[in-house]
C-alpha cells in the first residue's frame, strides 16, 4: 500500500472547521458532473435542488416535516454512537412505535375518547420502541451477542409483524381489504401548526427534543458519562461507570425516539396505520446522525439538509426530469465525503517510502 | 455546518440564478399534464402502460400541453407531498395512478379547486377529482374460458397480489368461466402480498406449476411468472402490458389495460373546458382493456375467445351471471336482474363455489 | 415434484450463498461491510447491462462481479484506508448502489435477455431425480459450491487463510508480525465485494431474466443474516443458506396447498432464527467469542 493512515498528534483544529466546507464541496462538484453526464444543465440542476425549496414557505413547512422524524431518531441514535454502541435497529422501533400507539387509535375507533388519546399513543409509541430496543440491548450485556447485528434482524421482525396486523386483524373492515386501517379519528390525530398545510405538531417537539439531547449530552452528569464510556472505556471504568447500564439506557432513549417519531408519522402525515409507513427513516437517520458528527444541534441542520435533497429531488423530478435515483446517489456521495473529511481531522496521508515492509 | 452548506449553495446559485430562472417557467396556453406512477416506467406492467398513455397524449395534443411524471412514488408520506408539488408546479390535470393515493389525492385536491385530479381504481371523489378503472374481470372471463380449454391437468395457478375486490372478482371470473368449460377444473392460488416483486413472482409461479398447475394467471405485475411458464413449457397469461417478448411459446393472451382512450379524451375535455368530476368504469366496449392476440392455441380454442370477448362487448355474455354460489354453497343475491350488479363486483369479498381456499385475513 | 421443489429451492437460494461467502471471508478479516444490498444491486444492474449488450452471461456475471469490487474498493478506501466508521460507510454504500443502478438500470428496464444456460451432460443429466438437481444446474451454481467448498480449505489450511484470520481476530498482533492488515482486509473486501456483486447478477442472468429497480428485494440484508446465523462457519453456512431459501420456497407450497399460516410468520422466521442462534453461540462461548474479535473496528496503527 502506498499511502498510510498516521493518527494526528492533536486533532487538526483547522480541519475541523474546514472538513464539512470540503464535503460540500466535493458534493457539489460530483453532483454538477453527474448532472452533465445526464445530459442536464448541472447548475440549473444544482439550483433546482439546493436554492428553489428555500424560496417558498409550501417548501420549507415540508422539509421540516419531512426532516423532524429523521432527526428525532438520529438524536437518540447520536446518544448510542457517542456511548459506542450500536443501534441500527430504529427503523424497527420505529414501526413497533407506531404499531402500539396505533392500536390504541384502531381500539377507540368511531368511541367518543377524550383529550387523553392522543397523548396516550404517543407514550405507548415511545414506550414499545424503547421496549423493543431493549431487545438487542440485553442480548449484548446479559450473552454478548452483537447488538449491531440483532437490532437489524429485528428490523425485519417489525415489518412483517406490521403487515400481518393490517392485512388481518386491524384491516379496514370497509376498506375494500387493502391493506390499511381505517382512518383515525381526529382526536388521534396530530395537531396542524398551519391550517391546510402538514406542518404537525410533532415539528415542535421534534425541536425540543434536540435541545433536550444538547443539554442531556452537554450540561448533565449523565451525558458527561456517555461521552466517557464511548470516548475512553477505559477511564470510565475508574470512574465506576456502569457501561451495561449505560448501554440499556441510550437503547432505550434511542428506541423511544424511533418509536415516538413512527407514531407521529402515522398520526400525523399519513393518518393510518399501512405497509410502508416509513420510507427507511431508521436507516436515513444514520446517516443523519453521522452528517451531524453525533452533535444534536447539528444534527438538526444535518436533517433539513437531508431533507432538502428529498424535497429539491422531487422538484427536479417535476422541473428537469432528473430521475429520482439521483437524490440517493447525492445522499450517499455525501455522507461518504463527510465520513472522510472528519477522518481527516483524527489521522493525515502519509507516503509510504518506497513500500518498506510494515513493521 | 449546515450554515456553511447554504452559504456555498447560495455563492454558486447567484451566479446561475439569472441564467437559469427562465427555464422552469412555462407559457401559460400550455395545458401542464402531472402523472404519480407507483412504479417504474419500465416495469413493463401497471405504470409502463399509464406511461403509454402519457406518451399517446404527448402524440396527439403536442405543443398544446406539457407532460411530467414522478416515478417510483411510495404510498406512504410522500405520496401527498409528490402530488402537491405536481400541483403546485402549475400543472391543471394529475393522474394519480394507483389505488394507495386516494386520501392524499383526496386531500390536495381539497387545498387546489383549480386543478382537476384523475385517481384510478378509487371510490372517493371530489368536485375536481374523478375515477375510473378498467372492468377487468372481462378479460378474466375470457382467460378462464382459455384455461379450462388449454389446462391438460385441470388445474389453474393463480398469483394473487393483494385481495382487493378488484383481484377475487378476477379471480371467481376466470373460476365462472372456467367451470363452464370443465366443471371440475381447480384453481390454486398464492398471494406474494405485493404488486410487484419479480424473484416472488417467479417462486410462486414455479410452486404453482410444481403443484401441477399448466395454465398461469396473474394479478401481479412483473413478467416473471410468463418467463418462468415458458421454460417449463406452460402456459400463462399476460398481465397490463403484452408479454409475448417474455413468453412466444408460453402466452395464450392477456388483458391490456389501454388508458389511451380514456386519457385523451379526458385532456380533451380539459381543454375545451367540459370535463366535469365522474366515475368511469369501462371494459372491452370502450376498449379500456384490450385482449392480447390469442396465441399459442389451436383455432377452435381461438374461436371460442373470440366469440367470448365478442359476447362480453355486446353485452350478451355477462362475466357474473346469476345464478352464483358462494363457497358455503350459498346463493349470491342477484341486485342486477340475471347478472350480479355493479357494486356487489366492485365490492367483492367472497370466492365462488369450487375454490378449495380462504380469502387471506378474512 | 420434489425434485422440482429443490430446484427451486436451490435457485432461491444461490444469491444468498454468494453474497453471504463473500461478506463471511469480509467479516473473517475483521470488516463488517454492511452495504451488501447496495454491492448486490449494482451488481444486478452491470451484470444485465453487459449480458444485454453482449448476449453473453459470462460477460454479464463479469460485469456484475467487477461493479461490486468497484463498490467494495470504494468502502475499503473509505473504511482501510481513511478508518472511517463501518456501519456508516456500509449503509452509505447501499444507499449509493441502490441510486446507482437505478439511474444505470434507466438504460435497459423493460428489455430481456435469454437466461443462463443449464448444464446438459447427456445420460448424467437425464437420470431421475437427481439428475437435474445434480448436473442440470445454471453455471453459477456451481461457482457458489466451488465458492464455498473453497472457502473452508482456504481460511484452515492456508498461510493467506490464517493471516486473514489473524487481521480478523487481533490486527494489532497480525501487524506486530509484520502482515500488511490494511492489504489483507482490502483484499477481503474486494472479495466480498465481488461476490455481492456475483449474487446480484444472478438474479437477472437466471433468476427472472430482465433488470427491475429494487429487483435484490432485501437479498442483501439476509446475507448479512446468513453470516451470523452461520456464526462465521462455511459449512454452516451453506446450510443456513439453502434453509433460507427452503424457508422461502415452502411457504409459497404451503399456500398452494391451501395451509393457512400466516406467510408473515414464515417470512420472519429466519430473522428470528438469526436472533436466537447470535444469543445462542454468544452465550455458549463467552470469553472465546466465535465472532472475528477485531469485527468491525478500524485499525490504525501507531507508530
Amino acid at each position: 500500500m502506498p499511502f498510510r493512515l498516521e493518527r494526528r498528534a492533536e486533532p487538526a483544529t483547522a480541519m475541523v472547521a474546514l472538513s464539512p466546507l470540503i464535503a460540500v464541496a466535493l458534493t457539489i462538484v460530483t453532483m454538477a458532473a453527474l448532472f452533465a453526464a445526464l445530459g442536464k444543465d448541472p447548475l440549473a440542476a444544482l439550483q433546482v435542488y439546493f436554492i428553489v425549496p428555500l424560496t417558498d414557505t409550501y417548501s420549507l413547512q415540508e422539509i421540516a416535516v419531512k426532516a423532524s422524524p429523521l432527526v428525532m431518531i438520529a438524536v437518540g441514535l447520536s446518544l448510542c454512537y457517542r456511548a459506542n454502541v450500536w443501534n441500527i435497529g430504529a427503523e424497527g422501533q420505529l414501526l413497533i412505535g407506531a404499531m402500539a400507539g396505533s392500536w390504541l387509535a384502531v381500539a377507540t375507533h368511531g368511541t367518543n375518547t377524550g383529550p387523553w388519546l392522543l397523548p396516550a399513543m404517543l407514550l405507548l409509541g415511545a414506550a414499545a420502541g424503547a421496549l423493543y430496543a431493549l431487545i438487542p440491548a440485553l442480548c449484548k450485556i446479559r450473552f454478548g451477542a452483537s447488538e449491531i447485528l440483532i437490532s437489524l434482524m429485528l428490523v425485519y421482525v417489525a415489518e412483517f409483524a406490521l403487515d400481518y396486523l393490517v392485512r388481518g386483524p386491524w384491516r379496514d373492515p370497509a376498506g375494500f381489504n387493502f391493506p390499511t386501517t381505517a382512518e383515525f379519528d381526529a382526536a388521534a390525530t396530530m395537531p396542524l401548526l398551519i391550517a391546510g398545510s402538514r406542518l404537525h405538531a410533532g415539528v415542535i417537539l421534534g425541536v425540543l427534543l434536540v435541545i433536550g439531547a444538547a443539554v442531556l449530552l452537554g450540561r448533565t452528569l449523565k451525558g458527561f458519562e456517555i461521552r466517557v464510556v464511548g470516548a475512553a472505556p477505559r477511564a470510565a471504568q475508574f470512574a465506576g461507570f456502569d457501561a451495561d447500564r449505560l448501554t440499556l439506557t441510550t437503547f432505550a432513549i434511542s428506541g423511544a425516539l424511533a418509536g415516538l417519531a413512527g407514531i407521529i408519522e402515522v398520526a400525523g402525515p399519513i393518518g393510518h396505520l399501512q405497509p410502508g409507513i416509513s420510507p427507511g427513516y431508521g436507516f436515513t437517520a444514520i446517516i443523519v446522525a453521522f452528517l451531524g458528527r453525533l452533535d444534536p444541534l447539528a444534527i438538526l441542520a444535518a436533517g433539513l439538509f437531508l431533507a432538502l435533497t428529498f424535497i429539491g429531488g422531487e422538484q427536479a423530478q417535476i422541473a428537469l426530469k432528473i430521475p429520482q435515483d439521483m437524490a440517493k446517489v447525492i445522499q450517499g456521495v455525501l455522507l461518504f465525503y463527510v465520513l472522510a473529511c472528519d477522518s481527516l481531522i483524527l489521522y493525515r496521508v502519509r507516503r509510504t517510502a518506497a513500500h518498506r515492509k510494515a513493521a | 455546518m449546515h450554515k456553511a452548506m447554504m452559504a456555498a449553495a447560495l455563492m454558486l446559485a447567484a451566479g446561475c440564478a439569472g441564467a437559469t430562472s427562465a427555464a422552469a417557467q412555462d407559457k401559460p396556453a400550455k395545458l401542464k399534464i402531472g402523472f404519480v406512477y407507483i412504479g417504474s416506467v419500465g416495469d413493463f406492467g401497471w405504470t409502463y402502460q399509464h406511461d403509454q398513455a402519457r406518451k399517446a397524449i404527448v402524440k396527439e395534443f403536442g405543443d398544446k400541453v406539457e407532460t411530467t411524471f414522478l416515478e417510483n412514488v411510495s404510498e406512504g408520506p410522500d405520496a401527498e407531498r409528490s402530488i402537491e408539488q405536481l400541483a403546485r408546479a402549475g400543472n391543471k390535470l394529475i393522474f394519480t395512478t394507483s389505488f394507495g393515493y386516494m386520501d392524499s389525492t383526496i386531500k390536495v385536491a381539497k387545498k387546489y379547486p383549480d386543478v382537476k385530479f384523475e385517481h384510478v381504481t378509487g371510490y372517493k371523489r371530489e368536485p375536481n377529482v374523478a375515477t375510473y378503472s378498467g372492468r377487468f374481470y372481462e378479460g378474466r372471463t375470457i382467460q378462464g374460458t382459455i384455461a379450462a380449454k388449454m389446462s391438460k391437468k385441470g388445474v389453474i395457478g393463480y398469483i394473487g397480489s393483494v385481495p382487493v375486490p378488484e383481484v377475487i372478482s378476477g379471480i371467481n371470473a376466470s373460476l365462472l368461466a372456467a367451470q363452464k368449460i370443465n366443471p371440475a377444473i381447480k384453481i390454486k392460488i398464492v398471494w406474494v402480498n405485493s404488486w410487484f416483486n419479480p424473484g416472488k413472482e417467479a417462486d410462486a409461479a414455479k410452486a404453482l406449476l410444481d403443484q401441477g398447475a399448466d395454465v398461469i394467471m396473474q394479478n401481479t405485475d412483473s413478467a416473471a411468472a410468463m418467463q418462468i411458464a415458458n421454460e417449463r413449457g406452460a402456459l400463462a397469461f399476460a398481465q397490463d402490458s403484452d408479454m409475448i417478448k417474455f413468453g412466444p411459446k408460453a402466452q395464450l393472451t392477456g388483458t391490456i389495460s389501454n388508458w389511451t382512450p380514456y386519457y385523451l379524451a379526458r385532456v380533451r375535455a380539459v381543454l375545451d373546458g367540459s370535463w366535469a368530476s365522474a366515475d368511469t368504469w369501462a371494459g372491452l366496449k370502450d376498449k379500456m382493456i384490450l385482449m392480447a392476440p390469442y396465441t399459442n392455441m389451436p383455432e377452435d380454442v381461438k374461436k371460442l375467445a373470440a366469440d367470448t370477448e365478442a359476447g362480453i362487448t355486446d353485452g350478451s355474455i355477462k362475466p357474473f351471471a346469476c345464478p352464483i354460489v358462494d363457497q358455503e354453497g350459498k346463493e349470491v343475491e342477484c341486485k342486477g336482474g340475471d347478472h350480479l350488479d355493479d357494486s356487489q363486483v366492485l365490492g367483492m369479498n367472497f370466492y365462488v363455489k369450487g375454490i378449495d381456499d380462504k380469502i387471506p385475513g378474512k | 415434484m420434489l425434485e422440482a421443489i429443490l430446484l427451486s429451492i436451490v435457485t432461491a437460494s444461490t444469491p444468498l450463498l454468494l453474497a453471504a461467502s463473500g461478506e463471511l471471508v469480509t467479516e473473517r478479516a475483521g470488516v463488517l461491510n454492511l452495504g451488501v444490498e447496495g454491492m448486490m444491486i449494482i451488481g444486478a444492474a452491470c451484470g444485465f447491462g453487459g449480458a444485454w449488450l453482449t448476449g453473453s452471461t459470462m460477460v454479464g456475471a463479469l460485469c456484475g462481479i467487477a461493479a461490486g469490487m468497484a463498490l467494495a474498493a470504494l468502502f475499503a478506501a473509505m473504511t482501510i484506508g481513511l478508518a472511517v466508521n463501518q456501519v456508516a460507510a456500509g449503509l452509505a454504500l447501499t444507499i449509493l448502489g441502490t441510486g446507482l443502478a437505478g439511474l444505470i438500470g434507466l438504460g435497459f428496464v423493460g428489455e430481456r435477455i435469454t437466461a443462463a444456460p443449464h448444464l446438459a451432460i447427456p445420460g448424467l443429466t437425464d437420470l431421475p431425480m437427481v439428475g437435474k438437481l445434480v448436473f442440470g444446474q445454471d453455471p453459477l451454481v456451481y461457482v457458489s459450491l466451488g465458492l464455498i467448498a473453497a472457502i473452508p480449505f482456504v481460511l484452515a489450511r492456508t498461510r493467506a487463510g490464517l493471516v486473514l484470520r489473524a487481521a480478523g481476530d487481533n490486527a494489532a498482533a497480525a501487524h506486530a508480525l509484520g502482515y500488511d492488515v490494511a492489504k489483507i482486509r482490502t483484499l477481503a473486501v474486494l472479495f466480498g465485494g465481488g461476490c455481492a456483486g456475483l449474487a446480484g447478477a444472478y438474479l437477472p442472468l437466471a433468476y427472472t431474466p430482465f433488470f427491475a429497480p429494487g429487483m435484490t428485494a432485501g437479498r442483501g440484508w439476509i446475507a448479512l443474516a446468513l453470516v451470523v446465523f452461520a456464526s462465521w462457519r462455511p459449512a454452516r453456512l451453506m446450510a443456513g443458506a439453502y434453509l433460507f431459501g427452503a424457508v422461502s420456497i415452502l411457504q409459497l407450497h404451503a399456500q398452494a396447498f391451501g395451509i393457512g399460516l400466516p406467510s408473515q410468520l414464515m417470512s420472519a422466521l429466519p430473522y428470528l432464527a438469526t436472533v436466537i442462534v447470535l444469543v445462542l453461540i454468544s452465550r455458549v462461548r463467552r470469553g472465546g467469542s466465535v465472532a472475528p474479535a477485531a469485527l468491525g473496528t478500524a485499525f490504525v496503527p501507531d507508530r
